[in-house]
C-alpha cells in the first residue's frame, strides 16, 4: 500500500486514542479536584493534568496558572493547543477524509459523525454538566471508531498499520501517566502519603480505565506497587505497557510476514517485549521507577521512528 | 427564445410524454410532504457519506452539499440511441482531431481551422507535437454537455476532454434514489449505471503502454483534499480499487514513474489523472506546482506511462474550436454530425464581434477558457449596469470571447418550494474510449438550474443535479 495511506492510518488512530486519554485525564482530575483538600494535599490537580498530557511547556506560554476552566479549555476546546481534543478529531477527519478508500464505510462514518458532532460543543462546554457530558461523548466516539475499525476492516496492512497507532499511542499515554505520578506510586510511599494518595491511585487507575480490572486481578484495596504492576506488567490489562508492546509485536510480525521481510522495528518492538516480560516489580523500584520509565519513553519514542523509516515514509 | 419544451409535458404541457406516464402517475399518488421528507433524507445521507464539494472563493463553506432533486429525469431507449450514436461520433472525432493537431496537420492544411487558433492557443502542447500515444487515444474519459431544445433535437454544449468531473454523482445519485424509492423503481424498468467504474478500469488497463509485460498498475492522480472534486477521486479509486494518488506519492527515475509503498518503490503504468496539464509537472509546466510529478513527462514520452487523458487535449474543447465541430465531423469521418452545433460567434472575428456588440441583450457570452459558469453572460437576464460592463471587456480583449444565442434549455419536473415545477436541465453522459472502441452506460449527470426561469446549471452557481432514467425497452 502506499506509504502515506500507511502514515495516514497509523495517525488517525493515534488521534483519536489520544482524545479519548485526555478526555481520561480530565475526567479523573474532576474528580479528583472535587474531592475537599485533605483528602488529595495541597498539590494542584490541574497542573498535574497539564503534564500528564505532555504540554505543559505550550499550555504555560498562553496561561499563566493551571486552572479547571483554563486547562480545559487548552485540553478540550483550544484551537490553539495542537493536540487538544478537538484538533485531535479535526486532524482524525482531515486524515480520514485524505484515505477514505482505505477506510471501510462504518469507520468513515464513525470519525465523519464525531466530526459533524463536534460542531454541537461550539466554543467549548458552558456548564461542569456539560463538560462532563462531552468528556463522555468523546470516549464513546473512540469506542465507536475503535470498534468499528476492529468489525468492519480486512485483516491486511491498513489494519496493522491502525492498530499500531492505537497501541503506539497507548503504550506513550500509559508511560505518561506513569512518569509524571511516579512518587505516589513508589513503595515506601504508603508510609509517607498514608491514605491521602488513595485518591490520587484511583485516579491514575481511572484515567486508564482500569479502577475495576485493579479489584479483579488483585483482589484487594489500592496499592501503589500493584498499581505500578497493573499499568507496567500486567498483560491482561489492556493498557499496560506489557499488553501495549505485546499487541505492537503481533502486528509488526503481521506486517512483516506478509511482506515477507523483517527489518530493524520489529526487532526493536521485540526488544522491549522482551526487557517488559522478564522484569518484576521489585527489579524496577530497586533500580528506580523512574529511570525505568523514562528510558521506556526514550525506547517507545526510538520504536516511532523506526516505523516510520521502514514504511511511512 | 419561445416557452421551453418539458421533457414530461412536451410543447403545449397538454399529453404527458409516454416515457414520463409511469412517473406522472406516480407524482399524483404521492403526497407532496413524502417528496419533501424524502429530499431531506437524501440530503442528510449526502452529508453522512460525505458527498460534498468546495466553492473557490468561498472561505466559510469549504464544503458543501449540491442540492438534489428526487424527481428523476427520463429518457426513451430510443432517444438514448439517438443520443449514443451522436457521442460515439462526437467523440472519435475529437481524439481524430487531437492525432491530426499533434501530428499531420491536415486539417490545418486544408485551411477548415485557421492554424493560429491552433498554435497560439495556450491549450496547445508542443511538448505533444510527433509524440504517439498508445493506440492514438488522447480522450479516453469525455463528458460531453447536452442540452436538448425539443422533442427531436439536441445540441453539444460543450465537449469536456480534460478532466470532466462529475461521473460519481451519477452513480450516487442512482444508489440514492434506489433507497428512497424502491417503489418508483419496481414500476418501471431502468437500464444500470453502475457498471461504469468496471468499464472505466477496463478502458484504462487497455490503453497501457505497449511495453507494460504484467498486468497493469493502474493509479487516480488527485490534486488532493482540498480540490472541489475531492470526494470524486476518492470515491472512484475505491470504485476502481486503484490507490488513490497525490503529486507526493509517485517519483520518476530512469523515465519510469513509481509509486512509494510501505514495501517500496512500485512501477504505474497508467495514470487517471485528474490534475490538469499545468500542474503535472514542473519541469515541464508551471515551475510552482506542488501537485504535480517533476519527470513525470520525460517518462510520458518516453512512452513508460499512459496519461489519461492525454496531454494537450484542452486544445479540442476550447470554446472557440468548438465552433469548427461540425466541419472537424465532417472532415474526419465523413459523416454529417448526428448532434448540433450551438450557432457561435467568434469574437475574434470583426464581423462576428459587431453582431455580439449589438445584439449583447439577446446573446450568452462566455470565456473561450473559462468553466464552472463563471465569467459568462447571459444577456436576457443580465442588467443594463452588466451589459456595458461586458461591452467594454469584450472590446479590450475581443479574442478571448465566443457568444451564441440563448437557448430554451428543456424542462423537466423539479421538486421546489411550491411543489412540483417545470426546472432547466442539461445532461452530462460520460463517453469512455479504450481499445475496444466507445462505450458510454446509458445516462448521465443531469444537473438542473434551481431557480425558477435560471438557464444557469452549474453546481458552482447554485444549480443541483438529478438522477437520470435511460429506459430499457
Amino acid at each position: 500500500m502506499l506509504s502515506r495511506t500507511a502514515d495516514n492510518l497509523f495517525w488517525l488512530s493515534r488521534y483519536v486514542e489520544r482524545a479519548e486519554y485526555l478526555a481520561r485525564i480530565l475526567d479523573a482530575t474532576q474528580r479528583l479536584s472535587a474531592l475537599p483538600l485533605a483528602y488529595v494535599g495541597t498539590g494542584n490537580e490541574w497542573e498535574s493534568a497539564v503534564l500528564t498530557a505532555g504540554c505543559a511547556s505550550s499550555f504555560f506560554k498562553a496561561y499563566e496558572t493551571a486552572t479547571e476552566e483554563n486547562v480545559t479549555d487548552f485540553l478540550a476546546f483550544s484551537t490553539a493547543n495542537p493536540s487538544s481534543i478537538r484538533n485531535c478529531f479535526e486532524m482524525a477527519r482531515g486524515n480520514a477524509r485524505a484515505v477514505r478508500t482505505a477506510l471501510t464505510g462504518e469507520m468513515w462514518d464513525a470519525i465523519n459523525g464525531t466530526w459533524l458532532e463536534l460542531k454541537r460543543f461550539g466554543n467549548g462546554p458552558s456548564s461542569r454538566e456539560e463538560t462532563s457530558r462531552f468528556l463522555r461523548w468523546v470516549q464513546e466516539s473512540s469506542l465507536r471508531f475503535d470498534g468499528s475499525a476492529y468489525r468492519t476492516m480486512l485483516r491486511n496492512d491498513a489494519y496493522w498499520f491502525s492498530r499500531l497507532g492505537v497501541y503506539m499511542e497507548r503504550a506513550d499515554n500509559t508511560a505518561r501517566i506513569l512518569d509524571v505520578k511516579y512518587h505516589l506510586l513508589l513503595p515506601d510511599n504508603e508510609r509517607v502519603g498514608g491514605p491521602l494518595d488513595y485518591f490520587q491511585w484511583a485516579a491514575i487507575l481511572r484515567s486508564v480505565s482500569a479502577l475495576t480490572s485493579y479489584h479483579w486481578v488483585y483482589r484487594e484495596s489500592l496499592k501503589p506497587w500493584l498499581v505500578a504492576d497493573l499499568l507496567i506488567l500486567k498483560e491482561e490489562m489492556p493498557r499496560s505497557l506489557a499488553s501495549c508492546y505485546e499487541a505492537i509485536v503481533r502486528n509488526l510480525d503481521a506486517i512483516a510476514t506478509h511482506y515477507g521481510r523483517q527489518g530493524p522495528s520489529q526487532r526493536q518492538a521485540r526488544g522491549i517485549r522482551t526487557r517488559l516480560q522478564n522484569s518484576k516489580m521489585d527489579g524496577i523500584f530497586q533500580r528506580g521507577l523512574h529511570e525505568f520509565i523514562g528510558e521506556f519513553i526514550t525506547e517507545n519514542n526510538r520504536l516511532g521512528l523506526a516505523i516510520t523509516e521502514q514504511f511511512l515514509q | 427564445m419561445g416557452v421551453a419544451f418539458d421533457e414530461m409535458k412536451g410543447h403545449d404541457g397538454t399529453a404527458v410524454r409516454p416515457a414520463y406516464g409511469e412517473l406522472d402517475r406516480w407524482l399524483k399518488e404521492v403526497p407532496p410532504d413524502v417528496l419533501d421528507y424524502r429530499r431531506r433524507e437524501a440530503e442528510l445521507i449526502f452529508r453522512r457519506i460525505g458527498i460534498t464539494f468546495a466553492v473557490y472563493g468561498e472561505a466559510d463553506a469549504t464544503e458543501r452539499l449540491i442540492p438534489f432533486d428526487v424527481i428523476p429525469r427520463i429518457m426513451s431507449a430510443d432517444e438514448w440511441r439517438r443520443l449514443e450514436k451522436g457521442l460515439t461520433q462526437r467523440v472519435n472525432a475529437l481524439n481524430l482531431f487531437i492525432k491530426d493537431v499533434y501530428g499531420a496537420r491536415d486539417i490545418l492544411r486544408a485551411g477548415i481551422v485557421p492554424e493560429d487558433m491552433i498554435f497560439r492557443n495556450p491549450a496547445f502542447r508542443p511538448e505533444m507535437n510527433g509524440q504517439t500515444v498508445p493506440h492514438d487515444i488522447y480522450v479516453h474519459i469525455a463528458g460531453i454537455d447536452i442540452i436538448r431544445v425539443d422533442a427531436d433535437t439536441f445540441y453539444v454544449l460543450e465537449d469536456n476532454a480534460r478532466t470532466p468531473s462529475g461521473v460519481s454523482y451519477m452513480l450516487e445519485n442512482r444508489e440514492i434514489m434506489m433507497r428512497l424509492f424502491p417503489e418508483l423503481f419496481s414500476r418501471h424498468r431502468i437500464a444500470p449505471v453502475e457498471n461504469y467504474p468496471d468499464e472505466l478500469l477496463a478502458t484504462l488497463r487497455s490503453v497501457a503502454p505497449l511495453s507494460t509485460a504484467k498486468e497493469p498498475n493502474v493509479v487516480l492522480l488527485t490534486p488532493g483534499v482540498y480540490n472541489s472534486a475531492y470526494y470524486e477521486h476518492s470515491f472512484l479509486a475505491d470504485k476502481l480499487g486503484v490507490e488513490l494518488v497525490e503529486g507526493r506519492d509517485l517519483f520518476v527515475k530512469d523515465e519510469v514513474v513509481y509509486m512509494r509503498t510501505t514495501q517500496g518503490p512500485q512501477r504505474v503504468d497508467v495514470i487517471y489523472r485528474r490534475v490538469d496539464d499545468d500542474f503535472i509537472d514542473p519541469l515541464a509546466f508551471r515551475p510552482d506546482s506542488i501537485l504535480g510529478v517533476p519527470g513525470l513527462m520525460s517518462a510520458y514520452t518516453a512512452g513508460n506511462v499512459t496519461l489519461a487523458n492525454a496531454v494537450g487535449t484542452g486544445i479540442a474543447d476550447d470554446k472557440a474550436i468548438y465552433s469548427f465541430m461540425p466541419d472537424i465531423v465532417k472532415f474526419y469521418l465523413g459523416e454529417e454530425p448526428l448532434l448540433k452545433n450551438v450557432p457561435t460567434w467568434r469574437c475574434r472575428e470583426p464581423e462576428h464581434l459587431s453582431y455580439v456588440l449589438d445584439h449583447l441583450p439577446e446573446l450568452v457570452v462566455k470565456e473561450v477558457h473559462g468553466s464552472g459558469g463563471y465569467g459568462m453572460l447571459i444577456g436576457p437576464s443580465a442588467s443594463k449596469i452588466a451589459i456595458e460592463q461586458f461591452r467594454a471587456k469584450l472590446k479590450t480583449a475581443p479574442d478571448n470571447f465566443i457568444a451564441q444565442p440563448t437557448l430554451a434549455l428543456s424542462t423537466s419536473p423539479t421538486c421546489v418550494e411550491q411543489g412540483v415545477a417545470p426546472r432547466h436541465v442539461d445532461l452530462r453522459p460520460f463517453v469512455l474510449t479504450g481499445r475496444n472502441g466507445v462505450r458510454i452506460v446509458p445516462g448521465g449527470l443531469t444537473r438542473v438550474a434551481l431557480k425558477e426561469g435560471s438557464l444557469v446549471v452549474n453546481s458552482s452557481q447554485g444549480g443541483g443535479t438529478k438522477d437520470t432514467w435511460v429506459l430499457d425497452k
